[in-house]
């Protein structure tokens, strides 16, 4: 299909065409990254900007890399080192950056919405590199390209999330996205780290872990973090793993030919025991490596790549 | 100066609704001549060739009413008048057919000394224009810590007491409040809001969690107002719950009044009018404290609205700049301005026959009034506070060419039917269409 839109702020707004689009040419892009020369001129004369609102490495990297493999120029922001950040109101933000004529903005933002508002009032495209709680369309993506791989389609598949919920902008697009995709979405965690109505998104709820994985295709582990600004949510990480951390034994509960997910970085012994997240369930390395190869296929769309794909 | 209202159906609850002939001389009405009493009368018995007025103002078609008056504003003055002055304040309010309002103490200083309380009410009566009566706060500069000196504020023209804004945390000192103030007879206004509950931005729920915001449980209200009907009881001191949005808050009032205690509540317009999921995401013209809720709690606010749980409609509003919401969704400011959409919005209740004209009126005129032991009515003698309001006129808000020097509104471009078209106050007509 040739492709019309704009901006990728959250999975609500892509359709399954969308979808299937992206992960084509994301397949697609995985090979230049195989090469010797990793690099095509596709994006040549383009400029990205990485607009950083917050600290994240392993996010902004993977842009910068794939940017650079399709040969756009590359101009990182960050919040430290910007000016365009204290006092500004996020239309002088908008103005300031549509100054620079950039033709993709990637934004990463503390607070939910931000993305969104700023892809309304700037002429580049905008890709939300994730919001506050509120989304991270392309980790989503590229959880999806990692079990496409692995399991051939997504319809069907029983996905369990486990873990804080409630402040994972992480969960919330794979639930949307996967869900759209016909797979069957449960969560898990304690009732503290479950907002109230997530079930409106497509996934039922339960807080016994093992009801989760119960035969579950995916297991997909949430970083925990058990200080949120003084406001703890569980007692202990201690116990926090005792009843919801994955172990050799509550994976038997899964398929036997189930994937292991984190989006990272992983707290080894708190959510994921060691040997399961060095063991062969896990997948969570082909996720890094398929980020950059999503993230290829996201910027040569929105550049326009999109638009004379039908013509090849 | 003389001045006749000629024609108009003279609309006061309780003690007229019929058309009518009204005199004004000087600032009071002076004469109310009811039409069926004349006996359709022809030209030369006419009150009007009788009395030869000034000017005449022919109301015929239009509702004439007691006076506005909106008992929950923030004027931001002293302090951050970037957003709004007394003198735009006042222009929004005679604009939106007010003659009296309430403005809270939440300046900077705050306006919890007498210095403050003579401020307001000197720049405003300078104006000569809507009657400005300052609320106080309960405890000093808003801390809750230590109560205010409520007798020298009563002097000064403070009406009552409130922190709004922020919540009476301390229960001790909300039960002192009540104790010290029954003998001044200010009421205590209480924003009602359990602050370690209400960490959030918006209404809890599928919405909030959808957009990934921070949600503030209905139960971070209701448990305050349930607190404070406890502690009403307890001294014998009625209260006033402002702004209030939840279900929950609402059976609690409700029950309260019905084994007599002295508890009074309001709610802003955009409480019966929107809920969470009517808005854009993340539209920070539709932040405000408490948070738009459920369809069910907005069916509740017009549920008490109707049954009398809640006698008052007060708009709540609060100006701020594009500094304050032109930001991200969490770090905006709370609060909406209301003073020139509230009786429109509130004039949507009586189209679509949930609330009677009467029960209107009583709620935006004469139970504020009552509660804060005010005058208000139309009657021989009384000053000439008055609305006239015309019931068909339709009509398009813009905030930008409103009279508030904030925009920040929900309801910019809302097509409404009804709007007041004079405003007068001590017989001078401040406002007119
Ligand atoms: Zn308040």
């Amino acid at each position: 299909m040739a492709w019309s839109k704009k901006d990728i702020l959250d999975m609500e707004s892509l359709s399954v065409e969308e979808i299937s689009t992206i992960l084509d040419v994301a397949t697609g892009m995985k090979e230049i990254s195989e090469r010797p020369i990793k690099k095509v001129p596709t994006l040549r004369g383009k400029t990205v900007v990485l607009f950083f609102h917050e600290p994240s490495t392993r996010t902004r990297v993977s842009f910068d890399i794939a940017a650079k493999r399709l040969s756009a120029d590359v101009i990182a922001i960050s919040a430290g080192t910007s000016s365009l950040v204290k006092g500004e109101t996020l239309i002088d933000t908008a103005r300031n950056l549509q100054a620079m004529k950039p033709d993709i903005l990637v934004i990463r933002h503390g607070s939910s919405g931000v993305p969104s508002m700023l892809a309304g009032k700037i002429a580049a495209s905008v890709i939300n590199a994730g919001d506050g709680t509120h989304a991270h369309p392309t980790q989503a993506l590229l959880d999806m390209m990692t079990v496409m791989e692995r399991k051939g389609n997504l319809n069907g598949l029983k996905i369990a999330i486990v873990g804080d919920i409630a402040h994972s902008r992480v969960a919330r697009s794979n639930i949307v996205g996967f869900s759209r995709m016909g797979a069957k979405i449960r969560l898990a965690g304690p009732p503290t780290m479950m907002p109230r109505g997530i079930e409106s998104l497509g996934c039922c709820v339960t807080d016994v872990m093992d009801d989760a994985i119960a035969d579950a295709d995916v297991v997909m582990m949430l970083r925990i973090q058990k200080e949120r600004q003084g406001n703890p949510l569980i007692p202990s990480e201690r116990e926090y793993a005792k009843r919801y951390g994955l172990t050799l034994q509550r994976l038997k509960k899964a398929k036997p030919d189930a994937i292991i997910m984190h989006p990272g970085p992983m707290n080894r012994g708190v959510e994921i025991a060691p040997d399961v997240a060095d063991g062969p369930h896990a997948v969570i390395l082909d996720q890094v490596t398929n980020g950059v190869a999503l993230r290829m296929a996201l910027l040569f769309l929105l550049s326009g790549g999109g638009r004379d794909a039908d013509a090849h | 100066m003389r001045t006749l209202i000629k024609n108009g159906t003279v609309i006061d609850p309780g003690h007229i609704h019929e058309i009518a002939d009204i005199l004004i001389e000087g600032s009071i009405v002076t004469r109310i001549d009811k039409h069926a009493d004349m006996g359709r009368l022809t030209a030369p018995d006419t009150t009007e060739s009788r009395i030869q007025p000034d000017h005449v103002i022919d109301a015929a078609g239009l509702w004439v009413v007691p006076g506005l008056m909106d008992m929950h504003v923030h004027l931001r003055e002293p302090g951050e008048e970037y957003k709004e002055t007394i003198a735009s304040g006042i222009s929004a309010a005679a604009a939106g057919g007010f003659t009296r309002i309430c403005c809270m103490p939440n300046t900077r200083p705050v306006n919890d000394n007498r210095q403050i309380t003579e401020f307001i009410i000197h720049e405003s009566q300078k104006l000569a224009s809507v009657r400005v009566l300052p609320v106080a706060a309960i405890s000093k500069n808003l801390e809750g810590i230590e109560i205010c000196e409520y007798g020298e504020l009563m002097d000064a023209g403070a009406v009552a007491l409130s922190d709004d804004g922020r919540p009476l945390v301390d229960s001790l000192l909300m039960r002192r409040a009540l104790e010290y103030s029954k003998s001044m007879g200010l009421r205590i206004i209480s924003h009602c809001e359990e602050p370690t509950l209400a960490k959030g931005v918006m209404n809890e729920g599928p919405a909030a969690t959808a957009k990934g915001l921070s949600g503030i449980p209905n139960a971070a209200e209701s448990i305050m107002v349930m607190r404070d009907i406890a502690l009403s009881e307890l001294t014998g001191v009625p209260v006033h719950i402002a702004h209030v949005s939840a279900l929950e808050s609402i059976r609690a009032i409700r029950d309260a009044k019905a084994r007599g205690v002295s508890v009074t509540a309001e709610t802003a317009p955009h409480y019966f009018t929107l809920t969470d999921t009517d808005v854009a995401a993340y539209d920070t013209h539709a932040k405000m404290n408490p948070p738009l809720r459920s369809e069910k709690d907005r069916d509740a606010v017009c549920q008490g609205l109707v049954d009398g749980t809640i006698d008052v409609i007060a708009s709540d509003h609060a100006p701020h700049s594009r500094l304050e919401k032109e930001v991200a969704f969490d770090a905006a400011a709370f609060g909406i301005i209301g003073l020139e959409t509230s009786l429109a919005l509130s004039l949507r209740l009586v189209i679509k026959k949930v609330l009677t004209i009467e029960q209107l009126i009583t709620k935006m005129a004469l139970n504020p009034a009552r509660i804060l032991g005010l005058p208000c009515g139309i009657s021989q003698g009384l000053s000439a506070d008055l609305t006239i309001i015309d019931p068909d006129m339709p009509h398009v808000y813009s905030a930008e060419t409103g009279f508030s020097k904030s925009r920040n509104t929900p309801f910019d471009g809302w097509k409404f039917t009804g709007r007041s078209v004079y405003t007068i106050v001590g017989g001078k007509i401040i406002f007119n269409l």
